[in-house]
């Protein structure tokens, strides 16, 4: 067992909980994720990247939304409570080095797991940019431990409520026009990578994504997280999360995303209305 | 063919009792005492549901089917058996109806019989040797060793007779088995035995590896594997969960920085293969172990209640020939997909799978194709899978398993509708450890190095068994290697530590 011991709604539908577990917190590298399970005999096992650590009290902190059927549940935990099952940590470490000028690109709950590699880039020596991006004010999360790593901090909401109304992209698209990063980092919903990806290639700056797919054990055992690189398959769970931008085939790993779309949507109804909450709350 | 149930095989059962029973049989009249059919669900009734298909023989089956052994001086079968139980004398103690004795005798070498005598290929060991069999000329006339193996273990569970065995004094010694499947679970039973202080590692949530997340309910039900589970957690074996060796804490770290004396790997073949063609990342394209963790382990056949969905199938193309796609293919019938056919590269003759999994398939409405290979697998506009291009093959030379390997016939290509695919080729085996272990040999398939007396690996303290040794291969076996293991680590440490 696992005994949560914070927890934090940082908006609407997204929470931050620091999880007591010694082992991972020892282990973990930036860009690591760890499986949970929680619930029971049924439920699911869901990745989430490790947004941060505390090796001496042996904690790590996820930062997660609640979309689904096992997130809703996770987010009705409070400290004290604990989470039957933490795997971790799984997947290879970001590589840190210093490559001189690094834009790092969040988009919603992305923003999270981003916030150890920009800490670590920027230990590294590296002159770090960030770009958060969220759809509206509510969501925007880390904004004031983004602000102390980042040379510069562009805010994009989608509907204008917070920082430009704008997708990440613009202030993307201008800093490879004028500030000429050497390297770009950019974690978020698939969609907004592919995009971000269509952004720095045409000025052949390396980017560097981590992918959050489909995954049952996380060990390299079904291969559900498979994931087409330069044409190769590859693993996320073993061989990632994080890839060359350029090499990620998308429209295969955006297809794939959606393999249980139908079911999905009806367990979504479902859960709400076990959980009593109106469709469109959340 | 009507399908005879229970009652009607254990009259039978009863009328041969009486005419054979009680008294002295020569060969003969041994030879004439008619095999006894394994009781089964209906066919119809058992796609519905996902509990047990053999159900297990009755008192008077197992007598019958015992007093069948001729009790050979020699006894082949016990040859044939990769952990020698000593086969005729536990048949000889069922046959006088001392169950409680003749599991006595199989624990002597096994420590799994409930499960042991339903998924052994017991007709490629011990009764492909068997001189009933051999004598009546057919292998399915054969003692059925494993029937009555699983019955004793059966009985002996549910009259509680179970005995707990005796452990030796504490030594002081601190062992880690990586991995909580057949290997790994005979090798703690050993291990704490001999008093040690035992650790077991499982990355994921349950206990029980391939026999939980694999092998499908309706042919080894997960009562059974916890059943022996809970068997060694009441010997004093710890469990930690959710521990991934080479993640969580490296195998160096166990043994320098954790205090561990000595550790057994056996974690297990756990990396899938993929076909190769073109498509295969298509949507509707799954491992088998895929498939069958979704089921298994994470439940999803209980649509209402598990979170963990399942694809929605009606046409289901198997790839493989092995027990492993015969699993995924009944699940996918279970789960509903009307149509499920089992594509071979080879023809029945060359298949690995169980004669009788074959045939439970066949009964429950699995299609065969032979002669296919699978070519390119096409999606619809929405990238999930539409048809799969599949080309004739015939039978060339022996290749190097001795099987006549398939020679694809130029022109023979066509299309055929499948909504899924599942792939059940096999496994290679999971890399991390070796990764992450500096000084561990394997070979070019990355299976683990060991000595095939002692199952040590090239690390001092370091033992390995099962498929992460063997490649992809049975229960039996595994078990084999976790005792072979467990005695040269009882050694190692009784030593001191000073043999490697």
């Amino acid at each position: 067992m696992f005994t949560i011991l914070d927890k934090r709604k940082l908006s609407a539908e997204v929470f931050r909980m620091e999880i007591l577990a010694p082992n991972i917190a020892r282990e973990r590298k930036a860009g690591q994720f760890v499986i949970l399970q929680q619930g029971g005999d049924y439920a699911e096992r869901i990745p989430l990247t490790i947004a941060d650590a505390d090796p001496e009290k042996g904690s790590v902190t996820i930062v997660f939304q609640a979309v689904g059927e096992a997130t809703h549940s996770l987010g009705m935990l409070e400290p004290g409570d604990s989470i039957e099952n933490v795997l971790g940590p799984l997947g290879q470490p970001t590589h840190i080095e210093k490559y001189g000028k690094v834009v790092c690109v969040g988009g919603g709950v992305g923003v999270a797991p981003m916030h150890p590699i920009a800490q670590a880039l920027k230990q590294a020596g590296n002159d770090v940019r960030i770009i958060i991006g969220a759809r509206n004010k509510d969501l925007v999360i880390l904004e004031e431990e983004m602000q102390a790593i980042a040379s510069e901090l562009t805010i994009c909401t989608d509907d204008g409520s917070y920082g430009r109304k704008a997708l990440v992209t613009e202030p993307l698209k201008e800093l490879c026009e004028t500030w000429k990063p050497d390297l770009v980092v950019a974690i978020g919903p698939p969609i907004m990578m592919k995009f971000c990806t269509a952004t720095t290639r045409p000025f052949g700056v390396p980017t560097v994504v981590s992918l959050n797919t489909i995954m049952i054990d996380g060990t390299g055992m079904c291969g559900g997280c498979r994931v087409s690189i330069n044409g190769k398959t590859k693993f996320v769970c073993v061989d990632g999360p994080e890839f060359d931008a350029f090499a990620v085939d998308w429209d295969n790993l955006l297809m794939r995303l959606g393999t249980y779309k139908p079911q999905e949507q009806e367990a979504h109804h479902r859960c709400h209305i076990g959980l009593q909450i109106k469709e469109g709350e959340a | 063919m009507s399908h005879p149930n229970r009652e009607q095989l254990d009259a039978l059962a009863q009328e041969q009792l009486a005419a054979y029973g009680g008294r002295k049989l020569g060969v003969k009249e041994r030879l004439a005492i008619p095999a006894q059919d394994m009781p089964t669900q209906d066919p119809a009734e058992r796609v519905l549901n996902m509990s047990e298909v053999a159900t297990g023989y009755t008192d008077a089956q197992v007598v019958v089917e015992s007093l069948r052994c001729l009790q050979c001086a020699n006894a082949p079968c016990v040859k044939g058996c990769p952990v020698r139980i000593d086969i005729p004398r536990f048949i000889a103690r069922a046959a006088e109806g001392d169950y409680a004795g003749s599991v006595a005798v199989i624990k002597e070498s096994s420590m799994l019989p409930a499960i042991c005598g339903r998924v052994c290929p017991q007709e490629a060991q011990c009764q492909l040797t068997c001189t009933v069999g051999k004598s009546l000329k057919s292998i399915d006339k054969a003692v059925n060793i494993g029937r009555i193996e699983r019955f004793v273990a059966d009985w002996e569970s549910e009259h509680n007779a179970r005995k707990n065995p005796e452990i030796a004094a504490p030594t002081g010694k601190k062992v880690g088995v990586v991995g909580s499947g057949p290997a790994s679970m005979t090798a703690a039973a050993d291990l704490r035995r001999a008093g040690h202080e035992v650790v077991m590692f499982e990355a994921l949530h349950k206990a029980g590896g391939v026999l939980v997340y694999g092998i499908p309910e309706f042919r080894l039900p997960k009562s059974i594997v916890q059943e022996e589970l809970d068997a060694l957690y009441a010997m004093g074996v710890k469990i930690e969960r959710n521990f991934l060796v080479g993640r969580t804490a490296k195998v160096t770290d166990l043994m320098e920085r954790e205090g561990f004396d000595a550790l057994f790997l056996g974690t297990g073949a756990g990396l899938p293969k993929f076909l190769n063609v073109e498509g295969e990342n298509l949507i509707g394209v799954f491992s088998a172990n895929e498939y069958l963790t979704r089921s298994n382990l994470m439940r999803a056949y209980d649509r209402n209640k598990a979170g963990t969905p399942l694809y929605g199938s009606h046409k289901v193309a198997v790839f493989g020939g092995g027990n492993v796609a015969m699993d995924a293919a009944r699940t996918a019938r279970r789960l509903g997909a009307e149509e499920v056919t089992i594509v071979y590269r080879r023809t029945g003759e060359e298949m690995p799978a169980r004669r009788e999994e074959v045939a439970h398939a066949k009964e429950e409405g699995v299609a065969f194709l032979y002669l296919h290979a699978p070519l390119k697998i096409v999606g619809d506009e929405k990238g999930r899978v539409s048809n799969v291009e599949l080309i004739t093959c015939e039978l060339g030379e022996p290749d190097a398993s001795g099987r006549r390997s398939p020679i694809e016939i130029p022109g023979s290509e066509a299309m055929h509708e499948f909504d899924t695919v599942i792939v059940a080729i096999g496994n290679d085996s999971n890399p991390l450890i070796e990764k992450t272990t500096k000084g561990l040999d394997v070979n070019r398939r990355g299976n683990i190095i060991v000595d095939e007396e002692t199952c040590a690996t090239s690390m001092k303290g370091v033992y390995a068994g099962g498929d992460i040794v063997l490649g992809a291969a049975t229960v039996i076996l595994a078990m084999g290697q976790g005792r072979k293991a467990a005695k040269a680590m009882n050694a190692f440490l009784a030593d001191g530590g000073a043999t490697a």
